[in-house]
């Protein structure tokens, strides 16, 4: 029973201490990355590549993901808003629900598991292969090169995914109305941005400039540390998904804390 | 004689495993050092120390007269420019041709090359390795050998001053393993470079080198030169040439 309890107990601490040592290696390369955006010498062209294929490979995506997301969230919410006779707030109340909350997670969350996985298994495969130590010896700065344009990639292009997402949303929850009911297009963003303002705008777009850096951080640590072998690129890939997936929750939640704080809601 | 590459009492530790004891080395300017040793003994960790691509737990690591353990990040990256590194596999970058690739090294090192000057020196690295023609070509476009030429191209194109070979010509039939041995001796004849050659191919090491080492348990065991080491009477050594 006691050696039962003690191996517990050492269980739980290497299991801490392995938590914490991952936080605190995150923490480091975080540190080390930041620095890279304001080294020389700036990727201008490999930013942009990256910036074309985290956007062009997600659109589609994320482009039927958000029109779903509107017209589901509308046919589901549109019976009870009827039965307490007040069709007419629905459209606000979507607008609001999408481009405060749904929007921005489930577009994170897709890119998580797109661009983080992609960038996971690509780096991943870059130091099985020895590309990354390649560079590192030649004084070629992958850290900047590879790390710093994929992380600043993700950091612009997933608030303008997100705004994308939001947009097509909308039309996905007008294209549910108009099935219902006979409302013009005009008449349902009216309502709808009559609805919103900025205090819903703003926290909303903050936190998805930190969800893209996150994703892609989180991304290029995964593969940069990634151990020798092929298995390790899967691994990569996967650890990439649950940790960015987690960490954008836990970025939501303060996100929210902190906008109750700033606007009282 | 010039010592390029001097290493005092090195110790390097994964975890509770010892890899590397008490590595103590001399390598002069022009000069080739083969190192051979049985897989696991710590040659590929050793090569890494050099360059900190693998941080050594205790000793000194003097390149061109600097210790290497010491250094911040920038001389860390200066003196890298100065040492060339050959992997195993080549290590291209496979999402780049063969001449961006050799592009990048200059652009990324050497940011005040001109383009028709940078043509000019990747036309002229690629020559250096009898590949010319394949300057278009993607990485997955080429064999094991060719891939290796490509990343000893890569590396010349900086002039290095110390070139690292880790296992040049493992995995390769023996007309190109005769091959790339005999490109390992005309860059050092060209470009007077000193080498540290780690290899089980002692026709590659014959062929090369100048001098040899033999790792065993995370130190050199034995050292001469080939003929020296060829005429030994230790068991261990014999092992090597039979």
């Amino acid at each position: 029973m006691k050696n039962n309890m003690e191996a517990l107990k050492e269980n739980i601490v290497g299991s801490l201490n392995r938590f914490f040592t991952e936080v605190g290696n995150i923490l480091l390369f975080t540190g080390q990355v930041i620095r890279q955006f304001f080294s020389a010498p700036f990727e201008f062209k490999e930013l942009i590549r990256q910036g074309y294929y985290i956007g062009n490979k997600t659109l589609p995506l994320i482009a039927i993901t958000g029109f779903i997301m509107g017209l589901v969230l509308t046919l589901q919410s549109r019976p009870v808003m009827v039965d307490f006779g007040a069709e007419s707030l629905l459209p606000g109340m979507i607008a609001i629900s999408i481009i405060r909350e749904i929007g921005p997670v489930i577009t994170a969350l897709l890119c998580a598991g797109k661009i983080s996985s992609g960038i996971g298994a690509e780096l991943g495969a870059m130091k099985v292969t020895e590309q990354l130590d390649a560079m590192e010896v030649s004084g070629a700065k992958p850290l900047n090169y590879v790390v710093a344009t994929r992380v600043m990639a993700t950091t612009i292009l997933v608030p303008i995914l997100v705004f994308f997402a939001d947009a097509i949303g909308l039309f996905g929850s007008f294209a549910a109305l108009n099935m219902r009911e006979d409302i013009s297009l005009r008449l349902f963003f009216s309502q709808a941005f009559d609805s919103l303002s900025f205090a819903d705008v703003i926290p909303a777009t903050i936190k998805t400039v930190f969800f893209g850096f996150f994703i892609g951080l989180i991304g290029s640590y995964k593969g940069y540390t990634a151990d020798r072998g092929t298995e390790s690129v899967g691994l990569s890939a996967n650890s990439a998904v649950v940790t960015a997936s987690l960490v954008i929750f836990i970025i939501d939640l303060i996100a929210v804390q902190i906008s109750e704080l700033i606007y009282g809601f | 004689m010039e010592t390029v590459i001097e290493i005092k009492h090195l110790e390097k530790s994964f975890d509770q495993l010892a890899v590397l004891t008490d590595i103590n080395l001399k390598l002069e300017r022009g000069e080739n050092l083969a190192i051979l040793g049985k897989s696991g003994t710590g040659k590929s960790v050793l090569t890494k120390c050099i360059v900190r691509l693998v941080q050594a737990d205790k000793g000194e690591i003097l390149v061109l007269g600097n210790d290497i353990l010491k250094m911040d990040d920038e001389q860390l990256n200066e003196t890298r420019k100065k040492v060339g590194y050959l992997f195993q596999g080549g290590a291209l970058y496979d999402s780049m041709t063969v001449r961006q690739n050799l592009e990048f090294q200059i652009r990324r090192t050497q940011m005040e090359k001109k383009k028709k000057e940078l043509r000019e020196l990747v036309e002229e690295s690629l020559e250096n390795v009898g590949l010319a023609d394949a300057i278009n070509k993607m990485p997955a476009e080429l064999s094991g050998g060719m891939k290796k030429r490509i990343g000893l191209a890569r590396t010349l194109i900086l002039k290095p001053q110390i070139i690292l070979y880790d296992e040049p010509t493992t995995g390769l039939d023996p007309v190109t393993s005769g091959e790339i041995s005999e490109l390992i001796l005309q860059v050092q004849e060209k470009y007077n470079t000193s080498s540290i050659i780690i290899t089980h191919d002692m026709k590659c090491a014959k062929m090369t080198a100048n001098q040899l080492k033999i790792m065993k348990d995370g130190k050199f065991y034995a050292e001469g030169t080939f003929s020296q080491l060829s005429e030994s009477d230790d068991q261990e050594v014999k092992a090597y040439f039979s």
